[in-house]
């Protein structure tokens, strides 16, 4: 038996080589403790299917997504610019992240500043996966007949038209899945989006991410998937907030699948 | 037969198409305080998007009852304004029912479906006024919604009721003249709506009911270019302005900013790499971001006048939601106000935009543009196509760019990035940690 790879990119340039798809891990992906399992197990799951794949590794930076929104175009050119030198010399054609704000940046905003690639999120990844046959599920395991819900990511829903991927996906597994109130196009934003993520919120009578816990938890469901950073964040903040944390999960679309291969 | 009337009504005529005219001027120019943009991409997309989103109502059918109720506003507005042809042809030539001889049967059955159009609009303007007054609807009880706005609210749709009952008193008389035989009056054979009314004005005398005829034609008609004006002056521009603004949304996905190509060739110089055209010397920039309404763009503005204050932006804003001063409908309100503003301190020989008052800062607060996640939320709910999330975006490159004003925290991210090229402060060297783990593990 081998162990599990994760190559990067310089690793296989020095060999000629050049992957299939780029796995771009964002800096949640490399730093969050939370949210490093998510990139394991995405990291897991490309292993076990046999997908072509690479990360950057350390030459990843930030895409600059948060300094962009929080105003500061110039700071965001700077890191965009050379991410996709960097991006470009590895002639890279295919992009796969698991973080909705990185998956915008690389797809909507870096082609005026020279970068053209194919961006997916992983949930779209997922989705293929599973419909091409590749990752087989066993329907059983920690999920089965679990009643789940799905918090719909800004970023991903709203600004790109990503609603069915991750709900396919979430199908995939035997469980039951269950809409909020808000959901799809009117979903409600976990609060933590345009670089909210990374200062206090301004005065108010609640907190966003409480507010949208509390229209989570109004579902029944003692899982709330969610497939992107900030939201795990943020959900899991507003569950222990809510003192649920023993009875409510709150899972990454890669973790559940994951976890349902047994892997 | 004496002309005066006819003399009356071209003077009242002329004189509203006056104020009109410089009313349009005066708003175009307010519009063009913005920056200009172009938006003439994909001109068949924006057809259609036009012809969805502002004729075909689309966006307004995710709230059914509203959507129902203001379908029948709009059908009857656009109708009943056929009428207004003839009303306006009669009033110039001196005639009475000028197209009835020409129509026949389809002028009765014209005019069956004109009084069925009143009555929807009348009944659905009395339901609005429940909504806003008695209901109170959360979304119109916000706190930019006091004085004025609330007032132009309540207003409208009691000067469409008054219009409507206008026309069925005018149908009802004129039906009873023309039963009896008054001279220049025509029989319909019976008007299913304002007949209904007949019985009310059975016991008047021919003289009286030609008086009451007349005035409810001359209120119908004088009141229809009066509310034309008044739509200038209110939010009720949007039945204009809708249809300009919906053909002229962004195409883009929801999540692109707008890019800065002035910060991009000042970063390619930065960073050594060759521009497209390195002899060009860099554009003398302005203003980065948006202070004032003339640092937004043209579009920005014209969303604005478009805004109907419905405020279903609002009550799908998550930091509204939660009680933050944020609220995207009062961000459209400002715009507008602060171009009113400037608008009409230029044509006074005043200060315009030099007044020493900015949109940011005495419209608009930092605390309300930190607020806002950029979630779309605001954008996506907009029946036609207004999009505050680009202003709020706008102000906050000013705020950072030119104030070096953000909050303090922010100010540390963006530290944290230029040092270590993540908005947390962990060192570079660590980015590539989470792998060791896995790299650890077997396959199973
Ligand atoms: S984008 Fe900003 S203003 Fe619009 S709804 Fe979201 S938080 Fe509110
Ligand atoms: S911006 Fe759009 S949704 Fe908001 S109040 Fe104006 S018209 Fe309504």
């Amino acid at each position: 038996m081998s162990n599990y790879k994760v190559p990067t990119m310089a690793e296989m340039a020095a060999k000629g080589e050049s992957p299939e798809v780029l796995f771009w891990v964002g800096c949640a992906g490399s730093f969050d403790e939370r949210y490093k399992a998510v990139t394991q197990a995405f990291v897991k799951i490309l292993n076990k299917v046999g997908v072509s794949f690479a990360v950057l590794g350390p030459e990843e930076t930030c895409t600059g997504d948060p300094a962009r929104r929080a105003g500061n175009e110039f700071l965001f050119q700077m890191q965009a610019v050379a991410n996709i030198q960097v991006l470009n010399g590895y002639n890279v054609k295919k992009v796969v992240t698991a973080c909705p704000h990185c998956f915008n940046t690389i797809k909507n905003e870096y082609p005026e500043l020279g970068g053209n690639y194919e961006v997916i999120h992983h949930s779209q990844f997922l989705q293929q996966l599973i419909n091409e046959g590749k990752v087989a599920l066993q329907g059983g395991g920690e999920f089965k007949g679990r009643k789940i819900t799905f918090h719909d990511s800004c970023y991903l829903g709203r600004a790109n038209n990503v609603y069915e991927a991750p709900r396919e996906v979430i199908k995939a597994l035997d469980v039951e899945l269950v809409e909020m109130k808000r959901c799809k196009t009117k979903g409600l934003c976990c609060g933590a989006g345009g670089a909210q993520m990374f200062k206090e919120p301004e005065n108010g009578k609640k907190d966003i991410n409480v507010e949208r816990t509390e229209e989570a938890l109004a579902t029944g469901a003692n899982t709330i998937a969610v497939g992107c950073p900030f939201c795990l964040t943020m959900m899991s903040d507003g569950v222990k907030n809510k003192n649920k944390e023993s009875e409510v999960k709150v899972y990454d679309l890669a973790e559940m699948i994951a976890k349902d291969m047994g892997i | 037969m004496s002309f005066l009337p006819q003399i009356v009504f071209l003077i009242i005529f002329g004189l509203a198409a006056w104020i009109l005219a410089k009313r349009v001027k005066f708003l175009n120019r307010n519009i063009h305080l913005g920056k200009g943009t172009t938006r003439n991409d994909q001109t068949d997309a924006r057809w259609k998007t036009m012809m969805l989103v502002a004729f075909g109502q689309q966006k307004m059918f995710k709230r059914i009852i509203p959507a129902v109720l203001h379908l029948f506003v709009y059908v009857g507005f656009i109708i009943i304004n056929l009428e207004v042809l003839e009303f306006v042809l009669d009033g110039i030539l001196g005639t009475h029912r000028l197209f009835a001889p020409f129509l026949g049967g389809v002028y009765v059955a014209a005019m069956n479906f004109f009084e069925f159009l009143a009555i929807a609009v009348l009944l659905s303007c009395v339901i609005f006024l429940i909504r806003r007054n008695i209901v109170k609807v959360p979304r119109f009880t916000k706190p930019e919604m006091k004085g004025w706005p609330s007032m132009d609210g309540n207003l409208i749709l009691i000067i469409e009721i008054v219009l409507m009952l206008a026309i069925l008193t005018m149908n009802a008389t004129d039906q009873i003249l023309a039963e009896r035989g008054v001279e220049h009056y025509l029989a319909l054979g019976g008007l299913a709506f304002s007949g209904l009314i007949q019985p009310l004005f059975e016991g008047l005398s021919d003289m009286q009911l030609i008086i009451v005829e007349r005035a409810a034609w001359w209120f119908h008609i004088v009141g229809i270019l009066g509310f034309a004006i008044y739509v200038t002056y209110s939010k009720h521009l949007h039945i204009f302005l809708a249809f300009p603004n919906t053909w002229y949304s962004n195409l883009k996905p929801k999540g692109e900013m707008e890019n800065m190509p002035e910060v991009t060739n000042e970063v390619n110089m930065m960073l050594g790499i060759p521009t497209d055209n390195p002899n060009e010397p860099p554009a003398e920039i302005a203003r980065f971001g948006a202070k004032d309404v003339n640092d937004l763009t043209w579009v920005n503005v014209l969303n604005a006048y478009s805004c109907t204050e419905c405020g279903r932006c609002t009550s799908e804003c998550p930091a509204n939601i939660t009680g933050k001063t944020l609220s995207p409908r009062k961000i459209m309100m400002d715009v507008r106000d602060r171009a009113e503003e400037v608008g009409k301190s230029m044509d006074a020989g005043g200060k315009g935009l030099e007044d020493g008052k900015s949109l940011l800062g005495d419209y608009i607060t930092k605390e309300e543009i930190n607020a806002c996640t950029s979630c779309n939320a605001c954008v996506e709910a907009c029946p036609v196509n207004i999009d505050p999330l680009s202003i709020i975006l706008q102000m906050r490159r000013y705020v950072a760019m030119e104030e070096s004003g953000s909050p303090a925290q922010w100010n540390s991210m963006f530290q944290n990035m230029e040092t270590s090229f993540s908005p947390w402060k962990f060192s570079p060297a660590d980015r590539f940690n989470w792998a060791e783990k896995v790299k650890e593990e077997e396959i199973k």
